[in-house]
This record gives C-alpha cells, sequence and structure tokens, in this order.
C-alpha cells in the first residue's frame, strides 16, 4: 500500500491547515466546539486477519455553518467515510479503528458506539442524507409528500396534518413551483431537478444539524446543476447547517465548500481552507486533478478556414416518435425528437453536439449511424476515401453493411458495453468475424497491434474486462471501435463515466489517434468544458433543435444564445474566483418559450439559424 | 380508473369468445366424439336399438353439421334444433357419458373446486410471504436455512405421497376426518352450519397438501427478489430518515418484491386445476381436475369443453383481479401515459 509515504505528508499538510485556519478571519470558529469531529477512521471490508483497508486514518471536523467538502476520485473512501458518519455502512464493511464524535446537547456522542435504536433517534433528526439519484432513492411507489413527511412522523415530531403542512412549507422553501402537486406527486412524475429539490426537502424537513450530500448534483444536467447547489448552499446558510459535501468535482468543491478534504485510495492527501487548496494546491494529487479538471477555455486559436472535402454531411434529418397508443383511445401527441437537423464533417476534423438530455444528440447518433431510421426527406451522404458516396437513410443489405465497417460507435459505459463473459481477445477480433475478416492468426496479430496502439499491453489479452479499471476498460471499448479500420467514429459520451484524470487520458487517446489514422469524430457530450479541447466545430442543442453553432472560439469567446450563455455559465471548475453566474443560467436554462426576443419561440414554430459571423450561426428570429 | 376497468372487462369477455372458439376446435381435433364411438361399437355388436337412439343424439345435439355451426349452437349464438339453447342461455350441454346434463354433473363440483383452490391460494401467500420476507431480510442465517429446508421439502416430496401421510397421522393424532370434501350425510344437501364446519374440517388436508410446493416455490422466488430490492438505494434512503427496521422492510422492498407475485395470480388457477388431478384422486375430492380427465378420455365433448372453458374463465378472472390490484399497488402501472393525455 502506499498508505505509509502519505503519513509525514498528513501531518504536514494537518500543520499547514490548522496554521491557516488559526490566523485567518475565522478564528472564532475554532473555539468553537466541532459538530462533527472524525478521528482516525478507519474502514475494512472482509473478515478480521483477511480485510483489506479501503479508508485509512481518516481525520476533519466540521463546525456548524460550513461546507466541508470530501473529494477524491471512484474508489478513494469519500462514500464510504460519509456513510460511516450515519453509520450506514453497507454489509461486509466494517470500522477498524477511530472515532466519529457528534456533538449533542449533553456533550459529544460516537456514532459508532451506538445502539440500532439510538442511531435511529440520530438518522434524520440530527443527521440527514442527501443521495446522488434522487430517482432511485425515492421510492416510486410512494408520493414524495408521503415521503418526506415520513420524517415527521417516525420522529413522533407532530401529527399527520401538522407533518403535511410543514412538508408543504419546505417544497415551497426549496424552490418548488407548485408545492401541492410535488406533494401529491410520484417521484417518476417530476423532472430530474425538481426530484433533486425534493430530497433536499426531505433532508432538511428534519431539521437536522448535519447534513450529508453524497454527489447531490452528478445526475443532474449542467444548468440544473447549477440551480441546485446554489439552492443547497442557501439552505444550508439559511438553517446554519454543518455539511459534508462528498464529490468528485472539483468545480462543485470551489463554488460551494470552505473547506477541503482530499482523498486518494482511502487516505487523507491534503486538506485546508477551499481557497488554499484549490489556488495553492501542496499535494501533486491535488495538482493533477485541479489540472485535469474540465474547463471552459478564456482564448482558443482560431482555426485556418479548411478545404472542403465532407466525409458525412447531413441535411433535413429530423425524427419523430408516435405519440403512445393508449388502448382503444386516440395516440398521444407526436414526440418531436430532432427537427431539421444539418450538419457537415470534414474528413479528419472534430465536430461536437452538445446538449443536456432530451436534446436529440442521441438522436442524431442514431440516425447518423442508421441504428434507427430518420423520417422520410432526410439526407445522410457518407463519403468514404474509396468507392463511391453513400446515401445513409436508404442503404439496405451489403451496402449497409459496408458503411457499418467504416462508422463505429464508442459508447459511454464501458462497464456495460463489454461483455463481462468475453476475453479482451475475444472482444476485438469480434467484429473481424462478423464481417469475415483475415485468418485466425491475422486476427490474433491484429487484437495485439490494436492494444498496443490504444496504449495497452498486449499480454492482457487473455484478461476479461473485470480485470480492467473504467479508463482501460474505455480505451478496449475504443479498440474494439477501430478493429475494422473505420474512418468516421461516434463518440457517445465516452468519458462522462470516467473519473476525471482518467477522463483527460482518453481524450488525449482520441486526439492521437485521430491524427495517426486520420479518423473523423462526431463527438456526443452534455459537457461543453470537455469537448473545448477536442472539437473544431461545436453545435449546442436544446429540444430537438440546433440553437448556435460554431468553431469552438466563436462559442466559448462570444456565445450569443442564452442557452449557450447559460450551459457556459452553470460549468463549475475549480477555480474560486470563477462562480457560477445563475443569472445567465436563469436566462437560457429554462424551455424555449421564456427565452428572450429574439430567440424565444413556443411550440414548433423555431426561428431559422442566422449567420452573425463566418461559420458562426445562431437561431433567432431576423 | 373506471375507464380502465371498463376496458379491462370488455376485453376479458372478447378473449373469453376466442378461447371457447379454440376449446370447442381442439376438443374436435381427435377424430370421433364419445356418442360415434358409442355407435361404432354397438355396429360391431350388432345393437340395432342403441344406433337409433344414439343416432337421435347425434340429431338433437346437432353434432351432424357443419362444426362451426356446432360451435355456434354450442355457444348460443345461433339457434339449434330447440332455438336458441347454448351456454348463454344457461344450458351447459350434455354429458353422453352419464347421460346427464353437464350443469348437473359440474353444479356443486365448481363451487367447491373454486373453494378448495382459494383456500389453497390463501395457504400458499399466508405461508410463503412471512416465510420468504423472513429468509431475505436475515439471509443466510438459520432462519433462512431452516425456511430453505422445509421450502426444498415441499418442493420435492411428491405431493400424493404427502396426502398420504398427512391423511393417515391426521386422522390418527388430530382426528381429521379422511377424504372427500364433506362427511356422507352432507353429499347433496342444501348449505348448513354444519355442512359448512364439515367442508372446512375437510379442507386442511387438502390444503396443505396442494399449496405446499406452490408455497415453496414462491418462497423461493420472494427471497430472491426481496434480496435484490434490499439493497437498493430507496433502502438506504428509509434507513438514513430513522425508519425503524420492520416498517422499513414492509413498506419499501416488500411491496416493490410482491409485484410478479400479484401478477400471478391469474397463472395460479389453471395450475391448482391441473395440479391437482392427482390428489383428487388419492383424496377422493370431488373436484373438476378428475371429471375433466374422464371427459377427455371418453371424448365426452360438452364436458370437456366446458370444464376447460370454466377453467379459463378462472383464470381471466385471476388476472383482472392481478390487474387492478397491480393498478391500485403500483403507481407506475396506474399512471402509465397520463402524462401527455
Amino acid at each position: 500500500m502506499l498508505r505509509p509515504c502519505f503519513l509525514p505528508r498528513n501531518g504536514l499538510a494537518l500543520l499547514v491547515a490548522a496554521c491557516t485556519i488559526g490566523t485567518s478571519s475565522v478564528g472564532s470558529v475554532m473555539r468553537q466546539t466541532p459538530l462533527l469531529k472524525v478521528e482516525g477512521l478507519s474502514i475494512c471490508f472482509g473478515l478480521p486477519g483477511a480485510s483489506i483497508e479501503v479508508v485509512s486514518d481518516v481525520s476533519f471536523e466540521l463546525h456548524p455553518g460550513r461546507m466541508l467538502a470530501l473529494v477524491g476520485e471512484s474508489g478513494s473512501g469519500k462514500t464510504l467515510t460519509g456513510k460511516a458518519v450515519m453509520g450506514l455502512l453497507p454489509r461486509g464493511a466494517r470500522v477498524s479503528r477511530g472515532r466519529v464524535l457528534l456533538d449533542r446537547p449533553d456533550g459529544p456522542i460516537d456514532v459508532l458506539r451506538q445502539s440500532p435504536a439510538a442511531l435511529r433517534q440520530i438518522r434524520g433528526a440530527q443527521v440527514s442524507m442527501i443521495f446522488q439519484e434522487p430517482m432511485s432513492a425515492f421510492s416510486a411507489l410512494h408520493t414524495v409528500g408521503a415521503q418526506i413527511s415520513e420524517v415527521l412522523r417516525v420522529h413522533g415530531l407532530c401529527n399527520a396534518a401538522e407533518a403535511r403542512r410543514r412538508s408543504l412549507a419546505m417544497l415551497a422553501e426549496v424552490g418548488c413551483p407548485d408545492a401541492e402537486r410535488a406533494y401529491s406527486a410520484y417521484p417518476f412524475e417530476l423532472s430530474g431537478g425538481l426530484r433533486q429539490r425534493a430530497m433536499i426537502a426531505m433532508a432538511m424537513i428534519g431539521a437536522p444539524r448535519l447534513v450529508i450530500a453524497d454527489e447531490p448534483t452528478t445526475a443532474l444536467d449542467v444548468t440544473t446543476q447549477a440551480v441546485v447547489l446554489d439552492l443547497l448552499r442557501r439552505v444550508s446558510r439559511d438553517h446554519g447547517l454543518a455539511t459534508l459535501l462528498i464529490t468528485h468535482d472539483l468545480g462543485v468543491v470551489a463554488n460551494m465548500a470552505d473547506d477541503v478534504v482530499v482523498l486518494r485510495r482511502g487516505a487523507v492527501v491534503e486538506r485546508g481552507p477551499a481557497a488554499d487548496v484549490l489556488t495553492t494546491p501542496g499535494h501533486a494529487y491535488t495538482r493533477r486533478l485541479i489540472a485535469a479538471a474540465p474547463r471552459v477555455p478564456d482564448a482558443i486559436a482560431v482555426h485556418a478556414p479548411p478545404a472542403r472535402d465532407d466525409i458525412l454531411f447531413v441535411e433535413g434529418l429530423s425524427k419523430t416518435y408516435p405519440g403512445r397508443r393508449r388502448g382503444f383511445g386516440r395516440a398521444a401527441a407526436p414526440v418531436h425528437a430532432l427537427s431539421n437537423f444539418a450538419m457537415r464533417l470534414e474528413r479528419g476534423r472534430t465536430v461536437a453536439v452538445v446538449g443536456e438530455s432530451g436534446s436529440g444528440k442521441s438522436t442524431v447518433a442514431k440516425l447518423v449511424l442508421r441504428a434507427e431510421r430518420p423520417d422520410p426527406g432526410a439526407t445522410i451522404r457518407f463519403d468514404p476515401r474509396e468507392g463511391q458516396p453513400m446515401d445513409v437513410a436508404s442503404l439496405s443489405g451489403t451496402r449497409l453493411t459496408e458503411f457499418r465497417r467504416k462508422a463505429q460507435m464508442v459508447f459511454q459505459d464501458p462497464f456495460a458495453a463489454l461483455s463481462p463473459r468475453m476475453s479482451v481477445q475475444d472482444i476485438l477480433t469480434e467484429p473481424l468475424v462478423v464481417h469475415d475478416i483475415g485468418t485466425r492468426a491475422e486476427r490474433r496479430e491484429q487484437a495485439a497491434a490494436l492494444m498496443a496502439r490504444v496504449g495497452l499491453s498486449p499480454d492482457h489479452l487473455g484478461r476479461f474486462p473485470h480485470a480492467f479499471s473504467g479508463g482501460q476498460r474505455q480505451r478496449i471499448a475504443i479498440a474494439r471501435a477501430l478493429a475494422l479500420e473505420p474512418e468516421l467514429l461516434v463518440l457517445d459520451e465516452p468519458t462522462s463515466a470516467l473519473d476525471v484524470s482518467v477522463q483527460a487520458e482518453v481524450l488525449e487517446l482520441m486526439l492521437e489517434l485521430g491524427a495517426e489514422m486520420g479518423l473523423s469524430y462526431l463527438f456526443i457530450s452534455h459537457n461543453l468544458a470537455v469537448v473545448a479541447a477536442l472539437a473544431d466545430h461545436v453545435m449546442v442543442m436544446r429540444r430537438g433543435r440546433v440553437v448556435e453553432e460554431g468553431a469552438p472560439d466563436c462559442i466559448f469567446n462570444d456565445p450569443r444564445h442564452p442557452y449557450t450563455r447559460a450551459l457556459i455559465a452553470a460549468s463549475p471548475e475549480p477555480d474560486m474566483h470563477r462562480r457560477l453566474d445563475l443569472a445567465a443560467v436563469a436566462a437560457g436554462a429554462g424551455e424555449p418559450d421564456t427565452w428572450p426576443e429574439p430567440f424565444g419561440y413556443a411550440g414548433e414554430t423555431a426561428p431559422e439559424l442566422v449567420e452573425v459571423a463566418p461559420g458562426h450561426r445562431v437561431r433567432r428570429a431576423a | 380508473m373506471m375507464r380502465f376497468l371498463l376496458r379491462r372487462t370488455v376485453t376479458m369477455l372478447l378473449t373469453l369468445v376466442a378461447i371457447s372458439a379454440l376449446v370447442f376446435i381442439i376438443i374436435n381435433l381427435p377424430p370421433g366424439n364419445y356418442v360415434t364411438n358409442q355407435i361404432a361399437e354397438m355396429r360391431s355388436s350388432g345393437e340395432a336399438a342403441g344406433i337409433e337412439r344414439a343416432a337421435a343424439l347425434i340429431r338433437e345435439h346437432s353434432l351432424d353439421r357443419p362444426l362451426w355451426e356446432q360451435y355456434l349452437i354450442w355457444v348460443g349464438f345461433a339457434p339449434g334444433p330447440n332455438g336458441f339453447n347454448g351456454l348463454l342461455q344457461g344450458n351447459l350441454g350434455w354429458s353422453f357419458e352419464l347421460g346427464r346434463p353437464v350443469a348437473e354433473v359440474v353444479g356443486e363440483t365448481a363451487g367447491l373446486t373454486v373453494i378448495v383452490n382459494l383456500a389453497a391460494l390463501m395457504f400458499v401467500y399466508l405461508v410463503a410471504l412471512p416465510l420468504g420476507t423472513i429468509a431475505a431480510v436475515r439471509a443466510n442465517t438459520w432462519i433462512d436455512y431452516l425456511a430453505s429446508l422445509v421450502g426444498y421439502i415441499g418442493l420435492a416430496t411428491p405431493n400424493f405421497l404427502l396426502a398420504l401421510i398427512m391423511l393417515f397421522y391426521g386422522a390418527r393424532h388430530f382426528d381429521i376426518p379422511i377424504g372427500g370434501l364433506m362427511a356422507r350425510e352432507y353429499e347433496g344437501e342444501p348449505m348448513s352450519w354444519g355442512k359448512f364446519v364439515s367442508i372446512l374440517t375437510h379442507l386442511i388436508v387438502p390444503t396443505i397438501v396442494i399449496g405446499t410446493s406452490a408455497a415453496a416455490a414462491v418462497m423461493r422466488r420472494l427471497r430472491a427478489n426481496l434480496m435484490d430490492e434490499l439493497n437498493k438505494p430507496y433502502v438506504e434512503t428509509a434507513k438514513a430518515k430513522g425508519v425503524p427496521p420492520v416498517t422499513r422492510v414492509v413498506r419499501y422492498p416488500l411491496r416493490m418484491a410482491l409485484n410478479p407475485f400479484v401478477a400471478d395470480i391469474g397463472n395460479l388457477a389453471p395450475q391448482l386445476v391441473s395440479g391437482s388431478v392427482m390428489i383428487s384422486v388419492v383424496m377422493s375430492l370431488p373436484t373438476l381436475g378428475p371429471i375433466l380427465l374422464q371427459s377427455l378420455r371418453s371424448q365426452d365433448i360438452f364436458m370437456s369443453g366446458f370444464v376447460l372453458l370454466f377453467v379459463s374463465g378462472l383464470t381471466l378472472l385471476g388476472m383482472l383481479i392481478s390487474d387492478i390490484l397491480l393498478a391500485v399497488l403500483d403507481p407506475r402501472i396506474r399512471l402509465a401515459g397520463r402524462e401527455g393525455a
């Protein structure tokens, strides 16, 4: 283990942190007793004697009214530490050392040594938790209101009528526009943002003194995340809460936290006030995390206008899903997933399609690869290096097979995209077998070459996917996509399931491969900052339409559309001086009919894209 | 909700009509029927009078018409020799083998079949739900192992053997009556308190025997389902709210894990009817199983046709009930398609 070598640094960091806090203006905080004091916490998995330590000697203090962020990548132990504070460790995990002291009116108690009944008294009423995925953290069988007011009833705080009244008030406080509706709705009837608001209301209703927020906004769209983060900050300030924020996103930390504890493989590598850690990180790992975090660039070199040689030309692409037929009744109104989409992708370049959930960006990917058929009237022309251009929309039979050899896809989740029962060798040779290419020996050779190409050792061909980390798996998925020597790669959120530091490496690999093999990329992402480094042309989508497109320098330096501005304003960055701009988010993040003139429109009456500068087009009334 | 009910009921009736056609075709698939077999037999033995009587039967029940006409007459969509006189008009047909109307033969039996099966069904759920829940919550402890052991024994023991063992020891130690569904003196009598009690005591052993293997199967499945649900995030949420353990399990994951079993109610009916044939024979229970078996073997078409249709009807009813229960229990089903309406 690497733990021993961190110990001296831990000590040093502690000392530094203590000094900085002690000399700073918040010195008065130090004299108070901390609400939460975690001392030398170690957590193991497995039986005594044969156990693996996953959290080692973690200590921190949290004072009322402060927000402390536990930051780390997957496997850092941040979530386990958070759960230990509530006594919610999963089966098999066990605290081997340390104390978790929670301050009570009659002196501090050690949460780890409480009886189950005493723990239940604490949970929900003293300490509460906000979970990452509100859809699965709420029960789908009960109304949101019933689940919120349950906290009050379980703790016997009031009667049913009073519980309902308080729940409604709390829902209104967290910004539900119609508290009555949210109260009687089932979780799946609310939007993602409203669900997370309801989750916050549920955490707040018992008037706890400590709230643990475990990746509270990771599952949300960027613009929603900005609004929910603001809400979380406001609520915890108004109620004088101590908040333990668990996150992987240094951008969120910069916007929210007062103090930071950076965890790596279960051990603290750095701690201190957020401003100090983010501006002058002491540990190499923290520096690397900050460097790897995607950020919206300030200035981008202008690309030279290239010669026109399009590998992909799309025009008039629409997809309408019929409304769901219900019994003998009439069908519901059809859903326009994508309306009149047009793009061109030059050979060897990258076009990024950016949007939040429901924007139609994934529909673009499916239609371009002919996983689904577009509405009639669409043109999708694919022009391979050799051979005739193909009209993808009307391909069939052998021509379609030929097209699919030339155009491949990399999926978002490398854990789900690779069969756990196939060795890497089989995974990489399968496309060749399907398309009947080469002999056994040749295929094997090519698999080895592919592994080397994506930076993995060919010796590992016999292993199975579970033996690889997330980033390595995504490399394997990329190698598989490359097996047929395609010319076009569609990347559907290829890095969003990965840790930030790994994310940067995979993007780097994509850039290298693109240059080496002359690949053209269609990059689908929800994150503007991620595409900034890679794209030659960015298209921002909202509700099935492109609202703005242009070279990255136009989009980032001179965004014209309110929605683009909202996206940029909502991207959290590890920079204390660039706080989220909520006014800009609010102006652009809503539905199209809330956009200001001349951008707004209602229903299907969208204005056309207007060219505001060479290659920079915005959807607005002329 | 009313529209949902109406729609489901209409669909169910249409399905029942389709099933009746299917049943009629299937029972007529093997060549001949009880009457024609009878005639052939009498021809070979030279009984002229009998042949004449049989021919009259054929005419009376329109067995000489094309199959589709026979079907329409049987259901009561078309007039037969005696006008509209089919299932719809309440005439269940004639049993050629027994020489009695089907209604008379089946009458009380159908009711008793429903009672036996309902009792078995309740036994299944009353035993399996608590045991399965405990086995899941206390997974890999001695309670779980004990419940599993009982379950495996229930699954593995042949039902007729269990029936014999239980009858023997039941009669010896608890004075539980052997065989039948009521004491002799109540047979054919109208319902009375004495008859009711007699039926109840006779029901004990058949219920346990028929229900045990189904209960064991349901228990194993509930354990597996519930163990999946217990690891879901919403259970952790409830824990983080400070909800006490029993409420926590019953209110959230158990409700979620029950869906497949509610959906199964419809499927259980035919299983119980056809599955309990051997037990009915062993324990001489007056249920539909043995009657169906006998009528199928002797090609007594109206008899087997009605019993098959009755079982299908029970199944459809069970499915309707499970659909309604599911809609009540699970808002995701109830509200599907509410948005955009």
